[in-house]
């Protein structure tokens, strides 16, 4: 199945590739993609800038990756969930969460800042593929429940190497669970490439194992991203079970800005990916096709950065955490303990604030 | 204890359509201690259900069913055969309601048989109640008879958070009958299983007849030995624990598990804190040794039983009366 190698649809320059069993999604789906695309990279840029100043604690970027984070999200139907990792943050706002409750965790006010149940987007898992059993669960009481919820989980390649990877995709062939598996292989788990995590010939093959159709498509092309996720939401849907998804694509940046890629990676080999960028490709195309013309970019570019500046706003603003929080949430009934550990804090605080 | 937690899982399920059982064996087989015998035939298998063998993708699946509305009650097959899933239970079933600022609870019951006393060969005898323990968000509840093994199973289903529900595997086979009818104790609640007068022996679990056997041979010997049995270890009933032992002045902890940094431990120093001025003597735990749990024929060395236990007792410095 991958021996032709990634499905492409649009190659580098935004020209269509020829391809007898996949027909391009229609130009304003992809011109939607593209403004989220934008949007995305912005954000990325805006988290950078934002950890250099001291406002986020740590940024995993996604720059690269953009056409996977918004397709992946777009896929999705409203009743439909998505599983995120740490990295996915620019997917949780691709799929509705507003950028300043993704950012919570990374900013250091609390874990997860959304609310996962309205957004139907679970926390950004950072154990890796430990979500992954999770959206299999979600997935398979839908079915007991009798809804026709799909769910979307995202997974890096290192992640394929985790024993909780297997299990989720052996459980969820086995239950015939209604779940996308998206593998972005960004080619790097924080700095050991792929060929040591793997010697299969693509981790899209992994599928064979358990039973479900491994598809590897170019991951930096949102046309073919579109199509194949579409497909394995429908068919998920439908009653035919998961589907693995690779996703050829690659991490531009460090893992992150705590992380030096010069010690294990050549800048030829980042140099070699600029062009391959899925907004450049997509970009190429869009206007190629006529759907994008001056004006209309520099409508996309502005909206993004008045999104990126709302959000910049909002991380600037200080954003008071409250002791008391420590306690609240752990048992929907404190024990005597913890009840008891609260009083202390405030009874300490309430002292400081005398001593003042 | 088999029979009555069949009970309790049968009763659960009949009132409540979201509780679904899980995990290995336990569909047509009923498990192996038979403890789900029967449910898939009652309740189809959509309700009760085998898995593939993994426990880490067991309650990974039971808390993504427990994020999408269901009340999982799974079963890890043996005490140490549940360690897989230890980073799904610690990392994620504990923390989600805490991470997600309580917007997601998780209802799901970890059934895990557990302890020793069966002759049974290494990796299957665990007492593996410390870690859970030590785990924030998670309940800890461990009966140990069989009308609290039903009541405490029917409050753990019901309970809005993740519970570790530890059941004294060598009680399964005890046939004592269950009126299920009485009121469900609550979790977090602690009972007095005898009253004395001259020492206070703390308990739960499997641990609870052995002091309740301790307490009938001291008694025959003149000397008047309570027994509280905990029921939950988290929450832990501090009030209980500590008013039998004011009344008493001396106090002996009974446990299975190794000793060091143990859940026995926790209990001993926070008698010491709550009743220093009301104790005879320094409170003493009666433990398992600080050694992997032993071979078959070695285990009537290593359990805590009576003689040890009274021999202890034997120690708390009566002459200072």
């Amino acid at each position: 199945m991958t021996r032709d190698g990634p499905i492409r649809l649009l190659a580098a320059d935004g020209a269509v590739v020829e391809d007898q069993r996949h027909s391009l999604p229609p130009a304003e789906s992809l011109l939607a993609h593209y403004r989220t695309m934008v949007l995305g990279r912005r954000l990325n840029e805006l988290a950078g800038a934002l950890v250099r100043q001291g406002r986020l604690a740590v940024y995993p970027s996604s720059r690269g990756q953009e056409a996977c984070q918004v397709v992946a999200a777009g896929a999705l139907r409203p009743g439909d969930w998505l599983f995120p990792t740490y990295r996915d943050s620019v997917a949780a706002a691709a799929r509705g969460v507003d950028a300043v409750e993704v950012l919570t965790l990374l900013a250091g006010d609390w874990h997860c800042g959304y609310d996962p149940l309205r957004h139907r987007v679970a926390p950004q898992a950072t154990p890796l593929a430990t979500q992954l059993p999770h959206a299999v669960g979600v997935a398979h009481a839908a079915r007991l429940k009798g809804e026709d919820t799909v769910v979307m989980a995202l997974c890096g390649d290192g992640a394929t190497s985790e024993g909780d990877f297997h299990e989720a995709l052996n459980f969820a062939a086995v239950l015939r669970a209604p779940v996308v598996f998206l593998v972005q292989n960004n080619k790097y788990a924080i700095s050991v490439p792929l060929a040591r995590q793997s010697v299969a010939p693509s981790l899209a093959d992994k599928g064979v194992g358990y039973g479900m159709p491994g598809v590897l498509v170019d991951g930096n092309d949102a046309a073919a991203l579109s199509v194949v996720l579409q497909e394995a939401v429908e068919r998920a849907a439908a009653g035919a079970g998961p589907t693995l998804v690779e996703a050829d694509t690659y991490r531009l940046e460090a893992h992150t800005n705590a992380d030096d890629a010069a010690r294990y990676r050549a800048d030829a080999e980042v140099s070699e990916w600029q062009p391959r960028d899925p907004l450049i490709r997509l970009r190429a195309h869009l206007r190629a096709e006529g759907v994008l013309d001056d004006r209309a970019d520099a409508e996309i570019a502005e909206a993004a950065e008045a999104e990126a500046e709302r959000v910049r706003t909002a991380l600037a603003a200080d954003s008071p955490v409250d002791p008391a929080e420590l306690f609240a949430h752990v048992h929907a009934r404190p024990t005597p303990d913890v009840a008891a550990q609260a009083a202390l804090l405030q009874a300490e605080l309430a002292a400081q604030e005398e001593i003042r | 204890m088999a029979g009555a937690l069949n009970t309790a899982l049968r009763d659960a399920m009949t009132a409540d359509d979201s509780v679904v059982v899980f995990g290995e064996d336990v569909g047509p087989l009923g498990g192996v201690f038979r403890v789900t015998d029967g449910l898939t035939a009652t309740f189809g298998e959509q309700r009760c259900f085998d898995t593939p063998l993994a426990e880490a993708g067991i309650a990974g699946l039971a808390i993504g069913m427990a994020m999408n509305g269901l009340r999982p009650v799974v079963e890890m097959q043996f005490d140490a055969f549940a360690y897989p899933a230890f980073e799904q239970i610690t990392s994620h079933l504990a923390k989600m309601a805490n991470r997600t600022r309580g917007r997601v609870r998780l209802p799901v019951v970890v059934r895990v048989p557990y302890a020793g006393g069966i002759g049974g060969v290494e990796h299957h005898c665990d007492s593996s109640e410390a870690y859970y323990a030590h785990t924030p968000g998670l309940t800890v509840v461990a009966p140990s008879s069989n009308a609290d093994a039903y009541g405490l199973l029917r409050a753990a289903i019901e309970h809005p958070d993740p519970v570790i529900f530890l059941e004294p595997k060598k009680h399964y086979f005890s046939a004592e009958q269950v009126d299920t009818t009485r009121e469900v104790p609550p979790i977090g609640r602690a009972v007095v299983r005898r009253p004395g007068a001259d020492a206070t022996l703390i308990a739960y679990g499997p641990s609870v007849p052995v002091a309740l056997g301790a307490a009938e041979m001291a008694a025959a010997e003149g000397r008047d030995l309570g027994v509280v049995d905990l029921r939950s270890i988290v929450p832990f009933d501090d009030a209980t624990v500590l008013a039998e032992v004011r009344r008493t002045g001396r106090a002996v902890v009974v446990a299975e598990a190794p000793g060091f940094a143990s859940v026995a431990s926790e209990i001993a120093a926070r008698v010491a804190e709550g009743c220093f001025h009301h104790l005879e003597a320094p409170v003493r735990r009666v433990t398992g040794f600080d050694v992997p749990y032993p071979p078959p024929k070695l285990e009537r060395h290593y359990l805590p039983g009576a003689e040890r236990v009274l021999d202890t007792v034997d120690e708390l410095q009566w002459d200072h009366r």
